[in-house]
């Protein structure tokens, strides 16, 4: 589905990237791993074409800067961490807009398949009670699964998310985390995460991209690439150690 | 769940409230005219207009003469004023609005953006030089400040580009401040040496209206047909950048390509404006605010209802400019500015109060 060769990011003479190469496959969950300055996040804004890089990305085939707009959207979608909305549109007109890559003329309406569409991304994320409210007035939780609802309406190909749990609860992360798991068994697609909660990347990947210094450590199954040996090579720590602790304080 | 536009009611409301404000504005001035005099003068020289257009049967001529009539007054004085007012405020508070939408920010407007300002530098340097084309009596200052319009944009750009390869919008609202303060500087420079001219380009950098005819308001009208209906056709990337750049490019919205339409009609409707009626703020930073409390962001229905809101408002604002020290007039600038900020500090302190 998704083909990434030799992706490199570079801000001056500092390597964000450095030659990353993997595949995304159809009903795929890879997850990307990794500390803070990984490069974790620079990766997926480049494959979105929100960062100049050179290598190639290619989706069926086909090198996605070589795609108008729409169309990247039609197959690429992104969800990410953080949303800071300036006005007060409402939950309908924020979900709505995830149907721009769609519109047939400049002055036409929506279509009944446009339609169709937001309305089961607004029942799927349980908006239909907040359609008409205001988005400056919803939680961090709301707000996210408005922009989850605005990126299921867009109906990519591939969803990707940056950290999309962040700043949330544990009651928000993990319905989240369930409304894509739902939205992925549904449509037989793919999802490409990047994560900084290793629990959840071990739940919830099929694979498991661990990345270091702008380039992949490992990229296996979760149990593999999240090694003991990897993860103290990466954290420089004992994480097995550290979260048993943690959960020690449970029992 | 369809989008919802701009209903039909409410567009009839705006155009009714914007008819009677042209009424109004066209009655009262230093000689009150009643309104059904008005209205009468006005429908004559409509009908005598249409029939010279159509019938090929000249139009008649106001009449001359030492004591100005109500048939001198409206139609060759009073309404093609009025007509201008409620253009120039029309394209100001469009372009504001465009430009709030896109830059996500509700303090942005043309003269955040440095645009006005260049489109001034362009007609001050029009005034002094005396640029001029016989044919087009008022073509100087007109294509002096779309060009400069243009070239602001241009340089703002430029700079931008050369900051951040995104072209961000704070970067774009930063480098139009400093842009707009080197060109006040420069239009200062202009004044101290203009000689005689000084007193015109003071008094015009203030904005005013004065003398304005139908040449002006046909050009003001193709010039907002165009680029605001340029403007209006990308409603739905407005939305998209008002809600987050990146969500737009996420969206599929071809960002580079919107930014610089968006940028390109806001300079032409600018630069239109300033070459009728000088330095005219606040309109663009104001009416989109007030509108956004009546239609909510969506550009589908705030831009249609800006455009009426602008015209109303500056056109009373014209109408307080000649009315409030008569025989003097005031610079409408000046109007616009004190209303303005007044409006805009409320609107600020309620907005914070509401978070």
């Amino acid at each position: 589905m998704l083909e990434v060769q030799g992706l490199t990011v570079r801000y001056g003479e500092l390597t964000i990237v450095d030659d990353v190469s993997f595949c995304v496959e159809k009903g795929e969950r890879l997850m990307i791993v990794g500390p803070n300055g990984a490069g974790k996040s620079t990766l997926v804004n480049a494959i979105m074409q929100g960062a100049p890089y050179t290598g190639k990305v290619l989706f069926e085939g086909e090198d996605v800067r070589e795609l108008r707009p729409a169309q990247l959207a039609r197959r690429l979608g992104m969800l990410m961490q953080n949303h800071f909305v300036g006005y007060a549109f409402t939950v309908e007109e924020v979900v709505s807009l995830g149907r721009y890559a769609y519109a047939r003329g400049l002055f036409a309406a929506h279509s009944d398949d446009d339609e169709q569409h937001i309305a089961q991304a607004v029942e799927r994320c349980g908006l239909t009670e907040l359609l008409g409210q205001s988005v400056l007035t919803l939680s961090g939780g709301e707000l996210q699964r408005t922009f989850l609802a605005q990126v299921f309406a867009q109906d990519p190909q591939l969803l990707i998310l940056d950290e999309p749990t962040n700043h949330l609860d544990l009651v928000y992360q993990k319905r989240i985390l369930e409304l894509i798991e739902e939205w992925l068994t549904a449509s037989g697609k793919a999802v490409l995460a990047v994560v900084h909660d290793l629990t959840l990347a071990k739940a919830f990947a099929t694979r498991v991209m661990l990345m270091d210094k702008g380039r992949i450590v490992a990229l296996d199954t979760p149990d593999v690439a999240l090694s003991d040996e990897r993860l103290q090579q990466v954290y420089g720590m004992d994480v097995r150690q550290w979260m048993q602790g943690l959960l020690t304080q449970w029992s | 769940m369809t989008s919802k536009g701009f209903k039909a009611p409410a567009y009839v409301l705006f155009a009714v409230v914007t008819l009677a404000t042209v009424l109004l504005c066209t009655a009262v001035g230093s000689v009150y005219i009643p309104l059904p005099d008005a209205l009468a003068a006005i429908w004559n020289s409509l009908t005598s207009w249409l029939s010279g257009a159509f019938m090929g049967t000249s139009a008649a001529a106001p009449t001359g003469g030492s004591v100005a009539t109500v048939a001198d007054i409206v139609p060759s004085v009073r309404l093609p004023r009025v007509l201008c007012a409620g253009l120039v405020g029309a394209a100001l508070a469009v372009s504001g609005c465009a430009m709030q939408g896109l830059l996500k920010n509700p303090l942005a407007d043309g003269s955040t953006l440095g645009v006005s300002a260049g489109a001034s530098l362009g007609a001050v340097l029009a005034i002094v030089f005396g640029l001029n084309l016989a044919a087009l009596p008022f073509a100087g200052t007109t294509i002096m400040a779309a060009l400069f319009a243009f070239l602001s944009l241009l340089t703002i750009l430029a700079l931008a580009y050369r900051l951040d390869y995104s072209l961000s919008t704070n970067t774009i609202i930063l480098v139009g401040v400093i842009f707009g303060m080197f060109v006040s500087a420069l239009i200062s420079i202009f004044i101290v040496f203009a000689g005689q001219q000084a007193a015109h380009i003071i008094f015009w950098t203030m904005g005013s209206l004065q003398g304005r005819g139908y040449e002006y308001v046909l050009m003001l009208l193709l010039v907002l047909a165009v680029f605001g209906g340029i403007l209006l056709s990308l409603r739905r990337e407005l939305n998209a950048f008002a809600i987050g750049e990146d969500n737009a490019r996420h969206l599929g919205v071809d960002v580079k390509r919107v930014k610089l339409l968006v940028l390109i009609c806001t300079a032409a409707l600018i630069g239109a404006a300033v070459s009728v009626g000088g330095t005219i703020a606040f309109v663009g930073l104001v009416t989109p605010h007030i509108v956004r409390m009546l239609t909510g962001p969506n550009h589908a229905r705030l831009m249609p209802a800006s455009l009426f809101g602008g015209a109303i408002f500056l056109m009373l604002c014209d109408l307080i400019a000649r009315t409030a020290l008569i025989p003097r007039e005031l610079p409408i600038g000046v109007i616009t500015s004190i209303i303005g900020a007044v409006i805009f500090v409320r609107i600020f302190f309620v907005t914070r109060k509401v978070r």
